[in-house]
């Protein structure tokens, strides 16, 4: 008889609610993931892969000027925006790209909300060879146009998505419907720390090389660990990234920003674990924004990589659990924070990152001067341009 | 789809099936994410949505429709809906109205002894789902702990109208007869009497069409219709 136990479970979150078609894929997908990481030529090409092509490690940077306009903690941005691609997805997408590759399967598909994970795992298909096609709501195809074209450019089609709220939620839910009717020939590159398990552990595994560079860089720099991390949180791959390698080092407290959207109080945001409750969605339960009937909420943000009504279910554990905290950032703070960055750094982040930024500005003030943040800069601002011109009122 | 376009319009739909011949009445409580069904369920589930459906509300069609026949009424949604309203209230209040199972297609196995638990303390059946990835010994495990009958789900792929029928339909209703118990029932793509006909002669016991009449239902709203189409697919099985 086939085991029936229940697993990929963090405290009561997670596990695996998915058609029984996709089961099977499931278990392949986890048998072959611990094949993978009990293999060292995987670890290796992976690792060779992060360093000559994705760039790793990308720089632990001190920000002066930030950390001189705050007046209080020393700020640190981890630089994931210098990641190839432009973000933190390149880590996630590269090791499970050859992860589909050592499965022998043919295709890949992926889903996309502001279009990092789309065009990283258009790259990855590209240079490992591997025919990718990525879903995409419509309402993030017409605002993230320049991510869908440099993902036409490298070879991938992008499916529009019409269903729901066209944003990434639906973006899954047609990536799931394409699994369930493609599953044998297929692999499903989810972009975050969600859906069914395994995924929540195999993104956050390879995301973790965040953390980790963190962790030698905190020591190489300033001969200790940092006191605060902080990372924008959508699904959470960049968060659970930074903070899994630092789980057990209790001194570091670990600070997670959700898009307050308009603010929490007028309903439009995607602020999942300051104001959700938990549900199940996408494969797994965790914290979800939802009606009393459990239909899941249309999300708000100005930044299309948070617009997401759930949340990992390793961080709707660790809020539960007091290991991390999580804080509403709004659109405004985020593009005040994105220009503070511009003018004082000289770096255009990501409008996901901003909120980060905005996060790790607030707690840095009320912190001594010898004490240590480090912001997650999870991506760069290029494909938010456009977005922050309209909020100026500027015509491109 | 309860409450597309409305839950007067389907009651009318549900009791024209019965008289059609249907031996057993799915309604769906619809849920915002569907991701096991195609386009026809989807946009259903989107109209009952907007014209504020809710779930209570279907639970008390399925009480009216019980006062009115003996058919078995089932219950087709996703988890989170089910988890909303609370897993005893949702079992309590279904038993009341009559409800005699269950199928929630988000359900896996590995994650459904707890509402099962739950469920035949309401003496409410809860159905699972066999797929066509679905090994052998697995398909034996599922077998084993479905209830009322085993959903074996027809093809790779979601809910919708097909034109034709996948291959190896048949060779997989045998297997599956030699490890469960229980009566097999297809669904996923049977849409016409062609379709049922073949599946009455493969070993279905019994045969699961959805998204055609949800279709119909929602495009003629025309009881009579759903009625003749319905007697149509019966012929297939009762010749």
């Amino acid at each position: 008889m086939a085991e029936v136990a229940s697993r990929g479970k963090f405290g009561p979150y997670g596990g695996q609610f998915v058609p029984e078609t996709l089961m099977p894929a499931l278990l392949e997908l986890e048998a072959a993931y611990e094949d993978a990481r009990a293999d060292p030529r995987f670890e290796a090409e992976l690792d060779d892969y992060n360093r000559h092509y994705g760039g790793r490690p990308t720089p632990l940077y001190f920000a002066r000027r930030l950390t001189e306009a705050c007046g209080g903690a020393r700020i640190y941005l981890k630089r994931e925006d210098l990641c190839h691609g432009g973000a933190h997805k390149f880590n996630n997408v590269m090791g499970q790209a050859l992860l589909a590759r050592r499965m022998g399967k043919p295709r890949m598909i992926a889903e996309t909300g502001a279009g990092q994970h789309g065009v990283a795992a258009a790259m990855a298909g590209a240079v490992l060879g591997i025919p990718t096609e990525v879903y995409m709501g419509s309402v993030d195809v017409k605002r993230q146009a320049l991510n869908v074209f440099r993902m036409r450019l490298l070879g991938t089609q992008v499916h529009a998505v019409d269903g729901g709220s066209q944003t990434l939620k639906d973006a899954i839910n047609e990536a799931l419907r394409d699994w369930v009717t493609n599953v044998t020939m297929t692999y499903y590159c989810i972009g975050s720390v969600v859906g069914p398990h395994p995924y929540p552990t195999i993104v956050r595994d390879f995301q973790s090389v965040i953390g980790r560079e963190i962790k030698d860089q905190a020591r190489e720099q300033m001969g200790r660990l940092p006191d605060l991390l902080v990372a924008c949180v959508g699904g959470g791959s960049n968060s659970m990234g930074t903070f899994a390698p630092f789980l057990e080092d209790t001194a570091v407290e670990l600070l997670g920003a959700e898009a307050g959207g308009e603010g929490i109080e007028t309903g439009r945001h995607a602020a999942t674990l300051v104001a959700g409750r938990p549900g199940v969605l996408h494969g797994a339960r965790s914290y979800l924004l939802q009606d009393e009937d459990g239909q899941i909420a249309d999300t708000f943000s100005v930044s299309a990589g948070l617009d997401y009504p759930g949340v990992g279910p390793q961080l709707a554990y660790l809020k539960d659990t007091k290991r991390a905290s999580f804080t509403a950032v709004t659109d405004a703070q985020a593009l005040e924070a994105f220009h503070t960055l511009a003018t004082l750094e000289g770096i255009l982040p990501a409008l996901e990152s901003a909120h980060a930024v905005f996060a790790a500005m607030q707690r840095a003030r009320e912190m001594d001067r010898d004490q240590v943040v480090v912001a997650t800069l999870s991506g760069r601002g290029d494909k938010d341009v456009q977005t922050v011109a309209r909020s100026m009122g500027v015509e491109l | 789809m309860a409450g597309d376009p409305d839950l007067a319009t389907t009651e009318k739909m549900a009791l024209a099936c019965i008289r059609g011949g249907a031996d057993l009445v799915e309604l769906g409580v619809h849920f915002s994410d569907p991701i096991a069904d195609g386009p026809e369920i989807q946009a259903a589930g989107q109209r009952a949505l907007r014209a504020g459906t809710r779930p209570r509300d279907v639970l008390d069609l399925a009480a009216r429709l019980r006062r009115g026949s003996d058919a078995p009424l089932l219950l087709m949604t996703y988890l989170n809906p089910v988890l909303a309203m609370g897993l005893t209230p949702f079992a309590e209040r279904a038993a009341a109205a009559g409800v005699d199972g269950v199928i929630v297609p988000d359900l896996s196995l590995e994650e459904s002894p707890e509402i099962r638990g739950v469920l035949d303390g309401a003496q409410i059946d809860l159905v699972q789902l066999v797929a066509p990835s679905t090994p052998d010994g697995r398909a034996a495990a599922i077998g084993a702990v479905s209830r009322g009958f085993v959903y074996v789900v027809a093809r790779y792929g979601t809910t919708g109208t097909r034109s034709d029928l996948p291959e190896g339909l048949r060779s997989r209703l045998q297997a599956l007869h030699h490890t469960a118990s229980l009566p097999l029932a297809v669904g996923f793509g049977v849409s016409t009497p062609d379709h049922v006909r073949t599946l009455a002669t493969s070993g279905a016991d019994g045969i699961v069409v959805g998204s055609a009449i949800v279709r119909m239902a929602a495009e003629e709203a025309d009881p009579e219709a759903v009625e003749a189409f319905v007697r149509e697919l019966a012929s297939g099985v009762r010749p």
